[in-house]
């Protein structure tokens, strides 16, 4: 017999599985479950990408593609950022499309940390940063946001938590699990500091495109900015399109040549089906991304209205696709709450634990789903906060 | 479109704070825009939508292509009206189509309501030339709602 326990590297068996996985798993033995839990969208990918998917199946020849992404797309996607945000980057030597922003991250810290490095991670945050932090040598620092500051980054925030082996930030705006988005005025003093270090910023802007009322602010339109800065987006979120795996890095040139070669041993190349597509995500889809930006937001405006209601006291999210209610009041720990929410009402919703130690107090909910979901998950809730409240008497 | 007009098509029984809430307006000021859109009769009433296959098995749906001869003064309109008045039918539109020139949709108890209601109430009006009945067998979504159960949901958690 095999004794699997020394097989496995230590570095991987210390690594913690997902905690949003947790109650899904049970959820998803249970019937008439309402769930709240989903981080991606509920639109099917718009039609005339899908079009435009089957058009290269029957049509082209489907192959490897260059490493670093099919040209038309590395040279739209470079359009792309210098329309949204007056920052140019080279289509040839400064961009990477890879599996989805999950896989940027990965390259982005396995190509920049040596053992003992540190990263300042933002908290919180989706689940992913500090095991691949972890998985590539370096020691995340985690960096709680506050709900007085409407869990945006501050200075103060990570400011005492800098030491000589920091590396990078990484800035997860619009975040996920919070909604919260750093405007021009947040992200000003904070690049005024890092211009006088060597820190790195991961900005990672995958819900870029989901913002509520104002367009948003990547720190790469700051004076000095771009030459720190690594610039991970996707199409997942803003093109409804999670199945595709498709995402891509940009940054300055020698950061570029070096991940290439992780992402050329380790991936060869994105998905040719998908990236040929992408093309007319970004060119031929704004008005389709308008309408579901505009169904976010009736949704988000009830929850937010809902959860006020319910005294589950929740901050306006500007971004993302999720809202962030408190619920210290009813005494429980998130993981107590969501576990009694899912058994004796049938909704699943993630503990905002799961996100970091400081979103513990809140849950994620995700309002990825219709409205006449949305309003049967409220109705219950509403049951069980009653049931507590009796509880107490 | 109208935004209260679009979530009501989707659910009319929506309480006024919901409303207001998805709005981001008051609930008085939802219930202030509701009344207007009633009182200008751009909202002419509300229904329920029922899956028959639940509620009552042996209902039947029939659409009517009706060829008719327009007559002078006011084109289509007095027979349109004429049939309308009957309980049975559900709607009536005018089509562009050459084939025909009204639809009628018809509900009746049993199958022979039906054809009963279409040879002996619609046929017989004057200025109706000709009559073609096509049952309906199944509704799969009506008013924008899936009749049948949605499918489900095999999202990931990402």
């Amino acid at each position: 017999m095999i004794d699997y326990d020394k097989v496995l590297s230590d570095k991987i068996k210390s690594i913690k599985p997902s905690g949003i996985r947790k109650f899904f798993d049970i959820a998803g033995t249970m019937e008439d479950v309402i769930s709240l839990g989903v981080g991606e969208p509920d639109f099917n990918t718009p039609w005339a990408i899908r079009k435009s998917a089957i058009q290269v199946l029957e049509r082209k020849h489907i192959i490897y593609g260059p490493n670093k992404g099919i040209a038309p797309l590395r040279n739209t996607i470079s359009v792309h950022i210098e329309k949204k945000h007056g920052v140019k980057y080279d289509p040839d030597k400064e961009v990477i499309v890879t599996v989805g922003g999950s896989e940027a991250i990965d390259l982005t810290v396995r190509g920049l940390l040596d053992p003992g490095d540190e990263v300042l991670v933002v908290e919180p945050c989706f689940v992913c940063y500090a095991p691949l932090v972890e998985l590539a040598g370096g020691v995340p620092v985690s960096v709680p946001t506050r709900i007085e500051n409407n869990f945006k980054l501050t200075l103060e925030d990570f400011k005492d938590k800098i030491t000589d082996r920091t590396k990078l930030l990484i800035l997860p705006f619009p975040n996920n699990p919070t909604g919260a988005v750093m405007t021009r005025e947040d992200l000003e003093p904070i690049a005024d500091f890092l211009r006088d270090t060597d820190i790195m910023v991961l900005t990672d802007e995958i819900y870029s495109e989901l913002t509520y009322g104002r367009k948003h602010f990547s720190i790469i339109e700051l004076e000095g900015m771009r030459e720190r800065t690594i610039y991970v987006n996707g199409f997942s979120k803003a093109y409804a399109m999670t199945g595709w795996r498709l995402g891509y890095v940009t940054a300055p040139e020698p950061i570029i040549t070096q991940i290439s070669k992780i992402h050329q041993y380790g991936i060869m190349c994105s998905p040719f089906i998908s990236q040929n597509a992408a093309v007319e995500a970004l060119t031929a889809c704004d008005a389709e991304v308008a309408k579901m930006v505009d169904e976010y937001n009736t949704r988000r405006r009830y929850l937010v209205g809902e959860f006020n209601r319910l005294g589950l006291t929740c901050f306006n999210p500007e971004g993302a696709f999720y809202v962030f209610p408190c619920i210290k009041s009813t005494g429980l720990t998130s993981e107590e709450f969501c576990e009694r929410l899912l058994f004796e009402e049938r909704v699943a919703a993630v503990p905002g634990s799961a996100f970091g130690d400081s979103g513990e107090g809140y849950m994620r909910i995700s309002y990825a789903y219709s409205l006449k979901h949305l309003m049967e998950a409220i109705r219950r809730i509403e049951k069980f906060l009653k049931k507590l409240e009796n509880e107490k008497k | 479109m109208n935004d209260i007009i679009k979530i009501l098509q989707q659910n009319a029984r929506i309480s006024n704070t919901a409303l207001g809430e998805m709005l981001g307006i008051s609930a008085e000021e939802a219930a202030a825009q509701i009344d207007q859109l009633e009182k200008s009769g751009v909202i002419k009433g509300y229904s329920v939508i029922v899956d028959d296959d639940l509620y009552d098995k042996s209902t039947v749906y029939a659409t009517i292509e009706l060829k008719v001869t327009p007559q002078r003064d006011c084109g289509f309109d007095d027979i349109a009206k004429t049939i309308m008045m009957y309980d049975e039918v559900e709607s009536v539109s005018l089509m562009s189509s050459g084939a025909y020139d009204l639809a009628v949709e018809v509900k009746g108890n049993n199958l022979k309501d039906v054809a009963f209601f279409v040879s002996e109430r619609l046929a017989t009006i004057d200025g109706i030339l000709s009559t073609s009945t096509h049952f309906i067998l199944k509704k799969y979504k009506e008013k924008g709602i899936f009749i049948d159960d949605e499918e489900p949901d095999e999202r990931g958690l990402g």
